[in-house]
């Protein structure tokens, strides 16, 4: 098991972000996280990071503690947050030397890293333009780019596909594809139709609680519902905040 | 060294905004040209190049204030930040990678301003040079304000804030003219407040009473070590949020 996540919660003064959520994650694993806006995604991946302490219950990735052993989990992890995320006066291939670098690369491995991953997501065309002058959905492929520069076991992805036009989203789509079995990715998005083409599990969240946990097709028979656009509303019903 | 190597990220951010940097540069040498001028039109004694000097440069000080607070601003604001703070950095290595890329400018603005003031009869001696390092240590206050804005707003705001800054920090110095020529609850609250007395320090230095110095430095030092306890109380506050 590469995530465990054990009765995991986060109170925020009078409101409950994330509500007593177990959920365990395989290695390799494509994992998405469903869920309207402020149903808690975010708060739970943030956990997940070391990013907030959680205010009970507690999460174990490649057995490291998120409350006890922040920075072995650290090590094993990476994200590209809900907003872009990048050095803006950065070129592109600076920007993933960076990320190497803090995490420990000598500039020789940080160099043939960076190299790999502008390869993979198709950045090595524009790998001296700065980050700034770089459109939407190059900027989003930078960003999950920089977060693989770590190679990370776990990678975390808040809304990777937010705001990118249909040709940008696919094509970050076959790239993200290309990662998947090399490390476990937990993705949340609002797009239902890419949980469909890339995620092997779905979770469906709703005020900070596990609706629903299995692949697509488990939900659907579950629920009786004849498309997933209709199970996750079926699941997502009721008074939200 | 991550810490070297997210200053170095750091320094190329601010020094690739050339437009912004160079108004932080030579504004402060067209006001002290300005001044002088009007000086050599005055009957009395009130810009005298060496009372001058200092205090301009104590004022080009407050640009330290804005880009260091935009920095930070912005990648707090891009989740930039939360992106290092995923990763196995710690929290002196984020403070020293802040501080560490605007000493240089510090230096440089020192150097311009100092080279102006020369062209406009500052004699040169060893006072000049001591005048430099007290100014150096003095920057730290200005950084460590940026950085205390850049943590608690955005940089828009901070952007406004600046222009508020600017102008009450410098009558509050005493630059632009003396404080006894006002008196009362301002002088006081002036002497109250760090501000007037980096420039009191700084004057002080170049006009070879050292004596005077100690006193004046110990409070600007005072308040800059309460300025950066302060912005990393509250930025471990927000890490954890
Ligand atoms: N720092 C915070 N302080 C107070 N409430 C917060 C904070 N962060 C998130 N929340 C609240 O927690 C809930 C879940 O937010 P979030 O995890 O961002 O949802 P999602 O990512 O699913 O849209 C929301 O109601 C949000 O307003
Ligand atoms: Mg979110």
């Amino acid at each position: 098991m590469t995530i465990e996540i054990k009765e995991l919660t986060k109170r925020y003064k009078d409101h409950v972000a994330v509500d007593n959520l177990s959920l365990n994650i395989e290695k390799g694993e494509f994992f998405a996280l469903l869920g309207q806006n402020a149903a808690g995604k975010t708060t739970t991946i943030k956990m997940l990071c070391g990013l907030v302490a959680p205010t009970s219950g507690d999460a174990f990735l490649e057995g490291a503690s998120v409350v006890h052993n922040q920075i072995a989990v650290k090590n094993n992890i990476n994200i590209s947050p809900q907003e872009t995320a990048v050095a803006p006066n950065l070129t592109v291939v600076e920007n993933l030397r960076l990320m190497a670098r803090l995490y420990g690369y000598s500039k020789i491995q940080a160099e043939q890293c960076a190299i790999a991953q502008m390869n993979i997501f198709g950045l090595l065309t524009r790998q001296h333009e700065k980050a700034k002058t770089l459109s939407g959905g190059y900027k989003r492929r930078l960003s999950v780019a920089m977060a693989m520069m770590s190679t990370p076991k776990i990678l975390f992805l808040d809304e990777p596909t937010l705001g990118m036009d249909v040709r940008a989203r696919r094509d970050l789509w076959s790239i993200l594809r290309q990662l998947k079995g090399h490390v476990t990715i937990v993705l949340t998005t609002h797009y239902l139709e890419e949980v469909e083409v890339l995620a092997d599990r779905v979770g469906i969240m709703h005020n900070g609680k596990l609706r629903a946990l299995g692949t697509i097709q488990q939900l659907m028979s579950q629920t009786g519902k004849p498309t997933f656009e209709d199970v996750f509303l079926e699941l997502t019903e009721g008074e939200s905040r | 060294m991550k810490a070297v190597i997210f200053a170095t990220r750091n320094h190329k951010e601010i020094v690739r905004d050339p437009l912004t940097l160079l108004f932080g540069i030579a504004f402060p040498v067209l006001m002290m040209v300005l001044f002088s001028v009007m000086q050599k039109n005055m009957p009395f004694a009130l810009y005298e190049i060496e009372t001058l000097t200092p205090g301009v440069i104590v004022f080009s000080f407050s640009f330290l204030t804005l880009f260091s607070g935009m920095l930070l601003g912005k990648d707090k604001s891009t989740s930039f930040l939360m992106r290092i703070f995923a990763s196995p950095m710690t929290a002196a290595d984020y403070v020293i990678g802040y501080v560490l890329p605007l000493l240089p400018i510090a230096v440089l603005q020192i150097s311009v301003c100092i080279l102006a003031a020369l062209f406009l009869g500052l004699s040169l001696d060893l006072s000049v040079l001591f005048m430099g390092i007290v100014l150096i240590v003095i920057s730290l206050l200005y950084i460590g304000l940026g950085l205390l804005l850049g943590t608690i707003f955005t940089d828009k705001q901070v952007g406004g804030i600046f222009a508020i800054f600017v102008t009450v920090t410098t009558w509050l110095s005493g630059t632009w003219f003396q404080l006894d020529m006002i008196g009362g609850a301002f002088q006081s609250i002036a002497q109250l407040l760090p501000f007037f007395h980096a420039a009191d320090a700084a004057r002080a230095v170049l006009s070879g009473h050292y004596e005077d110095v100690l006193l004046s430095l110990a409070i600007v030092v005072g308040y800059t070590a309460l300025t950066f306890i302060i912005a990393i109380l509250v930025f471990k506050g927000k890490m954890q949020e």
